[in-house]
């Protein structure tokens, strides 16, 4: 490889450029291959059942994407940087109980309260979660595993068998759960703020690119200054204020509580992120293909049943499109690669 | 030095298990009866068969996450294949062979097309899992003859040792012949170390990693065989999350997650540790949400601890002068 290179050196850089160029083509046709799905996933259902795309059923779909798309972010930053995080799930359970027991204490506590209080509690166990990963440098899937079953377990007795009905809520917040802003429901808004703030950070700020360099490779982003621990101490730290938040929006969507909330959600936002292009080994994706790749998955629930397929086929369906996912990506890094070098060669 | 870090965290385990076995008998009324000892082997049996293949892959530098969902999709099968009448001799190949179908497909996914097995496995623990779902919806098969359920459960005579036990342990016996005195084993760690290496000197790592996933998957079967005749009950939801509990165990026994680093004896020392407390625990009137805790605390322990004790011992051999 540096044998070849080296005689173009002069020529190389416009053409590096280029290939970048086409690379990141690539990518956004990876994309927009998700928007693709998407788009004739709903023209099927709406051929087969009109209904699908009416007033109430759109708002039920975009609610019903809401939570993923917002764990779906936290994790895309995490993946990014080469890590994973399990315990999204049990963090949403613990920050919905939080936010019930919450009002049933406060019956009149405003509602920013509640959101802050979610948030704080997904920040800290997401602090758990990093603290873990990047001092005593273990890795996150075990980090995160083993999270799993503890904030599940502490959330289980906490409640101690303990259910939170909606009628225990106050009126506000359950207005909040089903209020509409010109036809779309206030959560989905929550979904869609993190979703371009996320994008926006990944993309123009510094650290932002740092996770990207992070994910491509460790030791080297270690090797040029960059402060790794620290890096994905924050990553863990976000998506476990982002698992905090959704748990808040859950609440508010359902009202009814109990310690099992969001149970074994966490396969599904790895495949959300996955089948949205977002490498499972770091160092590429976007949260807008992860939040395309939610999305997917949450229509494609809702779909099946409208499509008259037996709800039994949904996670099998889900499985098949994370290989699908995965083989599609492998492919085409293959491809990426098999250019990069081919233009290389020729020009040397 | 490697080998004898190795050394001390078995032994570390295998001192906290007997502790653990100690404190129990004098703390836990009804811990010290061979009663309880039959059931708690009884429990064992499915986490440490699964266990031995999956110590395995993990030395390699792999995972295989599909295997709780193997369990389950065999269970499914057997009990669909019940209903439409097939005799249970000829079920048990059948879903040996269901098996070997996963862990192939496993196998090719990521020897063949190369790709992480961590992603792989996670798309299969939800396709299996599915595939489950689609062969028995959400219903129970239940009605087994007693003359199988029931010898699944038979004690060796004169004793409250499950059989079925001292079958796992002539298994476990095998793959830690294969793992500590074959060539095969050391090609397994040579893996988990360095794939390239291993490969320049001659291994072939990707058909050797194929058929230890196909293995995986048989044994996973066996293990949903085994589930299905023990509870009487075959259900597509059988043995769900069970992965994590493997896992687990795995990196209690000093398995690295890394690969390349680990020992068969190790994992069963791991595996009795996870399930002598658990069930300790279940005796003396724990709730199951704190159970959940330990496991996890105990997951996180075992992967802190190790890292922990060899940080500390570089720092204190920095500080002793040279």
């Amino acid at each position: 490889m540096t044998t070849a290179t080296k005689p173009a050196q002069g020529a190389s850089p416009p053409r590096a450029r280029g290939d970048v160029r086409g690379a990141r083509r690539l990518f956004v046709i990876r994309e927009l291959g998700i928007a693709l799905a998407l788009v004739l996933l709903v023209a099927v259902t709406t051929i087969s059942n009109s209904r699908f795309l009416s007033a109430q059923s759109r708002k039920d779909l975009m609610l019903g994407a809401t939570i993923l798309v917002v764990l779906a972010v936290g994790q895309t930053i995490v993946v990014i940087t080469r890590n994973v995080d399990l315990s999204v799930g049990s963090v949403l359970g613990l920050s919905a109980f939080a936010t019930g027991k919450l009002f049933l204490a406060m019956p009149d506590a405003p509602i920013v309260l509640a959101i802050l209080a979610g948030v704080g509690l997904g920040v800290l166990c997401g602090a758990v979660n990093g603290a873990l990963i990047a001092i005593a440098r273990v890795p996150a899937l075990v980090v995160t595993l083993g999270t799993l079953y503890v904030f599940r377990g502490l959330d289980y007795s906490w409640a101690a068998g303990q259910q939170i009905n909606a009628a225990d809520m106050p009126s506000g917040f359950k207005r909040m759960g089903t209020a509409v802003v010109l036809g779309v429901p206030v959560l989905a808004l929550f979904a869609v703020a993190v979703l371009l703030i996320a994008g926006f950070y990944l993309r123009s700020y510094r650290s932002g690119r740092e996770m990207y360099a992070i994910g491509s490779d460790p030791d080297a982003a270690r090797l040029s200054g960059i402060p790794v621990g620290w890096r994905v101490f924050t990553a863990m730290t976000v998506s476990g204020a982002l698992a905090g938040l959704a748990g808040v929006l859950y609440a508010a969507r359902f009202g009814t509580l109990d310690a099992a909330a969001g149970t074994s959600i966490e396969l599904n936002v790895v495949a959300a992120v996955v089948v949205g292009g977002v490498a499972i080994f770091g160092g590429s994706g976007s949260v807008y293909g992860a939040a395309l790749g939610a999305v997917l998955l949450s229509t494609m629930g809702a779909a099946l049943p409208v499509l008259r397929i037996d709800p039994f086929w949904q996670q099998a369906v889900v499985g098949s499109l994370i290989l699908a996912a995965i083989g599609l990506d492998r492919a085409l890094t293959a491809r990426i690669a098999r250019r990069l070098r081919g233009r290389r060669a020729r020009g040397a | 030095m490697v080998r004898k870090r190795l050394g001390t965290w078995d032994v570390l385990v295998v001192a906290v298990l007997a502790l653990v076995v100690v404190a129990s008998s004098v703390l836990v009324d009804g811990f010290a009866t061979s009663r309880f000892w039959g059931f708690l082997l009884l429990d064992v049996i499915p986490i440490a068969l699964i266990a031995l293949p999956m110590t395995l892959v993990i030395i390699t530098g792999e995972i295989d996450l599909s295997v709780a969902s193997v369990l389950g999709l065999s269970s499914a099968v057997m009990g669909q294949l019940w209903l439409s009448g097939t005799p249970l001799p000829l079920i048990l190949p059948l879903v040996v062979l269901l098996g070997v179908a996963c862990g192939a497909v496993n196998g090719l996914f990521v020897t063949g097309f190369g790709l992480p097995s961590l992603a792989v496995t996670i798309g299969t623990l939800a396709l299996y899992r599915g595939l489950s779902y689609v062969v028995l919806g959400d219903r129970a098969v239940a009605d087994f003859p007693f003359s199988w359920t029931g010898t699944f459960i038979e004690p060796l005579p004169g004793t409250t040792v499950p059989w079925v036990a001292l079958v796992v342990l002539g298994l476990a016996v095998v793959f830690g012949v294969v793992l500590h005195a074959t060539p095969i084993g050391r090609a397994l760690f040579a893996m988990g170390n360095n794939d390239q290496a291993a490969t320049f000197s001659g291994i072939s790592v990707a058909k050797t990693k194929f058929w230890l996933f196909v293995v995986t998957g048989a044994v996973a079967s066996l293990a949903g065989f085994f589930w299905t005749m023990r509870y009487a009950s075959a259900r597509a939801d059988n043995g769900a999350g069970l992965e994590l509990a493997v896992v687990a165990a795995v990196l209690l026994g000093g398995v690295s997650i890394f690969g390349g680093r680990g020992t068969l004896g190790g994992v069963l020392a791991g595996v009795l540790l996870l399930i002598t407390l658990r069930n300790a625990l279940q005796l003396a009137d724990v709730p199951a949400d704190t159970l959940t805790v330990v496991t996890g605390t105990l997951l996180i322990i075992s992967v802190v601890g190790p890292n922990a004790a060899s940080m500390l011992r570089d720092r204190l051999r920095r500080r002793r002068p040279a």
